[in-house]
């Protein structure tokens, strides 16, 4: 069973196709977008979200999921990591009375407890960064979409936030993200996407995709991030 | 040089003594620039942020207008609120002509555009770094341009002291709104103006003299409000 499916997806800005001919059915509950510089993953991501709109195709949901998303730089407002938790929540419509306990839960589970009424702007970047997870899982959204979460992190900080995804989506929120990361995929997806050059090339198992590949341009992907 | 001197010291004694006159006309240009620089933030950056966010017919036509307008001559705007304001005109029977109420509406109508060209351009910044991020979560344009603002109310505070630089160092304006009558509409540009006109240097160096060390004391005041701000919220 499905719960997003792209028909015909296609973005093109200007005279650049940046993404074509996506047809893509996606079911499975951790799934990884893989693929090198320029390959359109976060283009994508976006795509499904509803950031940017297509230029060609659909994106459809069966039913309607509640959605959030993580950046690979976390933008914080100009306020405690409270009032940055608690603005989501106020977009979504919870009432005020609900906001507090909502975010102190989340920071508890992001293990930051502490640094509930710190200035958000002011915290180190592996911090803000679980604080923007931590945002993101308080509006307990049904689908996590994520781009290279761990991008700009520390190996420390980066296992914190793996950690992190790991338990949204034992939760069971469905979480799609992009990464470069070989490793973390293998860690955290259930599912590859494997695009290049902008177009869907599969999608695979992940311990499939890893032992062998259905297309060679996967296969010669694999082999020069691990470096063999 | 040696009456330039004579001028200055004339002056320091004016300061010194706490001349009541020159009290009052310091505090009367004070009360003009600085209500018509609050009303012109409340009318000026919400609009200002409108033009970063909004998308609606006609945005660059405004933009590039509000651009065009911040260089709008003093003298100009004088006389489009005396014409508004005198008595036939359509505001005429308020009977604000000649008041100190005239300066700030002609006052407000000058550093209007200024605020709000200064303000999209701080919003638009910002709504680049936290466009995806505002909307992933829900905000609508509005909600964000709000958000932007008060985000931004640091920034923004040099778009309210251009304002007021622009406001209480302007003198075409209120002296056709004003009328610069003495005790009543008589503010620091006006009177520079009309006693060096009369040979009366050491009260016009003296105004001149707290007109520019107001303008600094403000300026000081704002930049180190914006540095502790900047190592407060980062």
């Amino acid at each position: 069973m499905h719960w997003l499916e792209l028909q015909g997806l296609g973005l093109t800005e200007g005279a650049t196709r940046i993404l074509a001919d996506i047809d893509l059915k996606l079911g499975a509950g951790r799934t990884a977008l893989l693929g090198p510089n320029g390959a359109g993953k976060s283009t994508l991501l976006r795509l499904m979200h509803g950031l940017l709109r297509p230029s060609t195709g659909t994106v459809s949901w069966p039913n309607p999921l509640s959605q959030a998303m993580v950046f690979q730089r976390p933008v914080m407002l100009r306020a405690t990591v409270l009032a940055n938790i608690e603005y989501g929540l106020s977009l979504r419509g919870v009432p005020a009375g609900a906001r507090r306990r909502k975010a102190d839960e989340a920071l508890a589970r992001v293990g930051l407890p502490e640094l509930v009424h710190r200035q958000a702007r002011k915290l180190s970047g592996g911090e803000q960064q679980r604080v923007a997870l931590a945002r993101a899982w308080a509006l307990e959204p049904e689908v996590l979409f994520l781009d290279e979460p761990t991008a700009s992190l520390d190996p420390a900080s980066s296992r914190e936030v793996e950690r992190i995804i790991g338990e949204i989506a034992a939760g069971g929120t469905k979480i799609v993200m992009t990464t470069h990361n070989l490793g973390q995929a293998h860690r955290i997806a259930e599912e590859v996407i494997y695009l290049e050059g902008g177009r869907l090339m599969e999608q695979t198992p992940v311990e499939e995709f890893f032992r062998q590949p259905s297309t060679s341009a996967a296969r010669l992907f694999i082999q020069d991030e691990l470096g063999s | 040089m040696s009456e330039i001197a004579q001028s200055l010291a004339l002056a320091g004694e004016l300061v010194a003594a706490g001349d009541a006159k020159l009290a009052e006309i310091v505090w009367l240009s004070l009360k003009v620039s600085l209500s018509a620089t609050a009303l012109s933030c409340v009318l000026g950056m919400p609009l200002g942020a409108l033009l970063a966010v909004g998308r609606f017919p006609g945005r660059h036509s405004l933009i590039v207008l509000f651009n065009g307008l911040m260089g709008l001559p003093p003298v100009v705007v004088g006389l489009l609120v005396y014409l508004l304001l005198s008595r036939a005109g359509p505001l005429g029977q308020f009977g604000l002509l000649f008041t100190p109420a005239a300066m700030i509406i002609a006052q407000t109508v000058l550093i209007t555009p200024i605020i709000a060209a200064l303000t999209r351009q701080v919003i638009e910044d910002e709504w680049r770094e936290y466009r995806e991020q505002l909307r992933s979560l829900g905000a609508s344009r509005m909600r964000a341009g709000r958000t932007l603002l008060w985000n931004a109310r640091f920034s923004l505070t040099t778009a309210g002291l251009a304002g007021f630089g622009r406001a209480v160092a302007e003198v075409g304006a209120v002296m056709i709104v004003g009328g610069n009558i003495d005790g009543v509409t008589r503010v620091m540009t006006t009177t520079i103006a009309l006693e060096t006109s009369k040979g009366d240097l050491p009260l016009a160096l003296a105004l001149g003299a707290i007109l520019v060390a107001v303008v600094l004391v403000i300026n000081t005041g704002a930049f180190i409000l914006r540095q502790w701000a900047e190592r407060r919220w980062g």
